[in-house]
């Protein structure tokens, strides 16, 4: 299973698409269980009765495998044990665990399979059924996605209850009550006359049975936490400085690193050390992959020496100027490079012939993650062993790199997963991870704690992929008729399958035009053609991925279209959807925003996209000063299902508007001589206090699936705001940021 | 040399040019204010110096003998916390919390300051302070909810 395993999740990171051909041999594998990760570790009368439930004499102990990045994923994980193991989540303790094939994420499946989000035929289930079945069989552990909360909803229900119903059983061994007279209560079992038998003191006995293999769930209309306000379990210390965050870790003994790596991305073809090693509280300078790293006796003194440190590198292997990319971009748009055609209703081609229309061309620039939190990894290597304390979306790859390093089995090396200082995507990659384990291999068994320089950080970001689009289509009688949209992009999932030894995946790239591909527009010609452009910078995944570029492409067509028409851009927009969902946030987000009412001298915009599964509308309203334009409002109405927490979900949908229109306000990551020219946030400002809007955040219930908020709102902020800069100016944006064409106050 | 952080006296050796930031964090154990940007563009390393806040990135030890610094620890405890940091417990400001202790130690100089700032007041006193999370309209709410507890306290 071992060889199995690493070759499958290879095979999914090279490409959605490549696992398609693997559901046959999923189906049956998929319908067993992955051992449990927690059985090696017990001691004498400790029970580990699911692989997220973990009790011994101290009490219970919930896992809580997908990382928390500041998205509350450790909050609500610890919630859904809880609802149905009847403990109180803040009375317990919460580990993220080790990473184990047990902790396989399904969540992504719909997005791996070629069907609209909003088709919910036989065939588009039954393919998400399977492909969530191969993604079991892969069993990557992997925080991302918005996937969290649609991963986890019914599985640590389950773990929760069954966990629960075996420690009946134990009580009902231990009383000789019947079962049917217990029940669960605050983390003991009761007994008919108000003996409460604690979860602790029945863990010998529960250790020994059997766990039912299906239990029943509660209604929702039992939930005691979910679907209520509660506190998060980290907000206290986080508001007291309590918090310890993977730049905080500190260790006996330990030393504190800084890296110096090409700052282009070349070969590193000679290193200068020789006045970063006279720098006083230096200890060594060693090579590290794509550098050199200092081992110093403070972080200040480790970074001061690094600044200190001269590569001779190779050149980039991308175009060295910005102005390249855009080319290269430009002419990727070519039929013989044509990746996929998924959306080609009608007759596009015959109804915009080429030539008979006017082509507007849309650009998103390369946009760095730089979460406030640097990156940073410690890192222990002694004894034949490893240890790593570190954030991260793939903690099986970040042990993976550092047993590699080490030259150790996985097997030989623990991670400590801390919570991240934001990531939005950062954390899936694995560059600082593989640099501290390579610094870590140097100190004679001491541990090393690396944090990147703000500088280092923003030059080594694997940035949101860049992304060209051209657009036509056609208007009759007042409203939009056909669209014909082309994009062009490097593949995010290409890029990030090269650094993990995979290659570009053969077939449709899912991602390239998502977004905009499976948009929900019922128009009688429609087409979105995709194209995958070679050759340029490393590109990760940046909150909402695809969507976040495609959304825009699609969304600033429709407008200035449906303005060409002449329609309502709400009334069009319903007119062009069936789909209940989406028309219910569009339909909520005018109605709290009473559109078709904008105040004197302001302007508004509505966008609408789908990602995730998630369909969201926003509107925006902006005003306008002297100093230049001014975001006030936003109403936006989203449709995830179920929400676990209100507050919480309120927190993370504002974010995600705030996240897109900061990003497409003044955000940018360019090239010059290959080095990535803004690294640092006076060059990178995004929203202050001062020019934040308000942000009204209406969430729908009505769709029966349950999704995570973390990403679907960022989509149409971008669009929404140009739409609304054009109703309040007349200026046409088409290309972000705006700041390269408007002023903002 | 010498100088009290959270009240208690410490005595450091370290270079003249070596940050606040860094003393607190890598020679005092104080990890509570964060590195962010190094250059005074996030808040995230916001302490209080002699009662005034300011980005800790930007001050020399040289410039601490006999001072009296203020962090994120000393403002309040879990169990006792400042009125400011019971407002963002209250509003659950965080997300990630990274620039929190930053943004906390500027509202806190600004309510120290002015105990009834209008909404222009506090947008100028937090334009430094950062977030990429976006938790900008909780933060607004935390600081009006603390402003009116501090004023009835």
């Amino acid at each position: 299973m071992g060889r199995l395993r690493t070759i499958s999740r290879r095979t999914f990171l090279v490409g959605l698409t490549a696992v398609s051909g693997g559901v046959a041999f999923g189906v049956m594998a998929a319908r067993s269980d992955y051992d449990n990760p927690l059985t090696a570790g017990l001691g004498a009368g400790e029970a580990a009765i699911t692989p997220y439930v973990r009790i011994d004499a101290e009490g219970v102990t919930l896992i809580t495998p997908r990382t928390d990045l500041g998205q509350g994923g450790y909050h609500v994980q610890a919630a859904l044990l809880a609802e149905e193991l009847m403990v109180d989540p803040a009375s317990v303790r919460i580990d993220p665990g080790q990473p184990a094939p047990a902790y396989y994420n399904t969540g992504f499946a719909d997005e791996a399979v070629p069907f609209r989000p909003t088709d919910y035929g036989w065939a588009a289930e039954a393919s998400r059924e399977a492909m969530a079945g191969m993604l079991k069989i892969i069993a990557m552990q992997l925080t991302g996605g918005s996937t969290t909360v649609k991963d986890a909803y019914e599985k640590l229900r389950i773990a929760g209850a069954t966990a629960r119903e075996t420690l009946i059983d134990a009580a009902s061994q231990v009383s000789g009550v019947e079962r049917e007279s217990l029940r669960a209560e605050d983390g003991a079992i009761v007994l008919p006359d108000g003996t409460r038998l604690t979860y602790a003191g029945l863990a010998p006995v529960a250790a020994t049975l059997t766990p039912p293999r299906s239990v029943a769930l509660k209604p929702p209309t039992e939930f005691r936490l979910l679907g209520k306000a509660q506190q998060r379990l980290d907000i206290v210390p986080k508001s007291t400085g309590r918090q310890v965050f993977s730049t905080d870790v500190t260790l006996p003994d330990m030393l504190f690193a800084a890296v110096a790596l090409a700052p282009n991305r070349g070969e590193v073809t000679g290193i200068d050390a020789a006045a970063a090693e006279a720098m006083p509280g230096v200890l060594s300078v060693h090579p590290v992959t794509g550098g050199a790293g200092v081992l110093a006796s403070t972080t200040w003194h480790a970074m001061e020496a690094a600044r200190a440190i001269r590569l001779e590198t190779g050149p980039s292997p991308y175009p060295p100027e910005q102005e390249a990319h855009w080319a290269v971009l430009a002419e990727a748009i070519r039929d013989d490079n044509r990746n996929q055609r998924k959306r080609d209703d009608g007759d596009a081609g015959a109804a915009l012939p080429a030539s008979s229309r006017p082509v507007s061309e849309f650009r998103a620039p390369y946009l760095a993650h730089q979460p406030l939190e640097p990156l940073s990894a410690t890192v222990r290597i002694a004894g034949g062993r490893a240890d790593l304390w570190c954030a991260s979306q793939v903690p099986g790859a970040a042990v993976d790199v550092v047993a590699d390093v080490a030259g150790l089995p996985a097997e030989a090396v623990t991670i400590h997963v801390q919570y991240a200082g934001g990531s939005f995507g950062q954390h899936l990659e694995i560059l600082h991870i593989r640099a501290a384990a390579e610094l870590a291999a140097q100190a004679g068994g001491r541990p090393v704690k690396l944090t990147f320089s703000r500088e280092t950080d923003f030059q080594q970001d694997f940035v949101r992929q860049i992304a060209l689009a051209r657009g036509t289509g056609a208007v009759a009688d007042g409203h939009v008729t056909a669209i014909d949209l082309d994009i062009a992009a490097p593949s995010v999932m290409g890029s990030q399958a090269t650094r993990t030894g995979g290659a570009q995946p053969p077939g449709a790239d899912l991602m390239l035009t998502i977004g905009a591909w499976d948009a929900p527009y019922e128009l009688r010609d429609f087409r979105v053609s995709g194209y995958i452009a070679q050759g340029l910078a490393p590109v990760s995944s940046w909150r909402s991925v695809g969507a976040s570029t495609n959304v825009w492409f699609i969304e600033a067509l429709m407008a200035e279209l449906i303005h060409e028409a002449g329609a309502d851009p709400v009334e069009e927009r319903l007119r062009l959807i069936r789909d209940p969902f989406s028309r219910g946030v569009i339909e909520a987000a005018a109605e709290a925003a009473n559109w078709g009412s904008t105040p004197e001298g302001r302007g508004r915009g509505i966008a609408f996209g789908h990602s995730f599964g998630v369909p969201v509308a926003e509107i925006v309203e902006v005003s306008r000063s002297d100093r230049g334009i001014r975001i006030e409002e936003v109403w936006c109405a989203t449709e995830a299902g179920r929400v676990l927490d209100p507050i919480n979900y309120e927190n993370q949908a504002q974010g995600g508007v705030i996240w897109g229109l900061a990003h497409a306000m003044n955000c940018e990551t360019t090239y010059a001589g290959g080095v990535a020219q803004q690294v640092n946030y006076d060059a990178y400002p995004g929203l202050r206090l001062y020019n934040a809007p308000r942000v009204n955040i209406i969430p729908r219930e009505t769709s029966p699936g349950i999704h995570g908020i973390g990403e679907p709102t960022v989509p149409p902020a971008a669009p929404a705001l140009a739409a609304a800069i054009f109703d309040l100016t007349g200026e046409r944006l088409r290309e972000m940021p705006f700041s390269r064409h408007v002023s903002f106050a | 040399m010498q100088l009290t952080v959270n009240g208690v006296t410490r005595e450091v050796e370290v270079p003249e040019e070596m940050p606040l930031l860094w003393v607190l964090r890598d020679v005092l154990g104080l990890t509570g204010t964060k590195y962010g940007c190094g250059i005074a563009q996030c808040g995230a390393c916001t302490v209080h110096l002699n009662g005034q806040a300011v980005r800790s990135c930007q001050v020399r030890a040289a410039e601490l003998e006999g001072a009296d610094v203020v962090t994120i620890e000393g403002l309040g405890t879990p169990e006792a916390p400042h009125p400011v940091q019971a407002a963002w417990i209250e509003a659950q400001v965080a997300q990630c919390g990274y620039c929190q202790s930053g943004q906390i130690m500027q509202a806190a100089d600004l309510l120290a300051l002015n105990p009834d700032p209008t909404d222009d007041q506090i947008d100028a006193a937090m334009g430094g302070n950062l977030c990429r999370c976006g938790t900008y309209p909780r933060i607004r709410a935390a600081i009006r909810d603390a402003a009116g507890r501090m004023r009835g306290a």
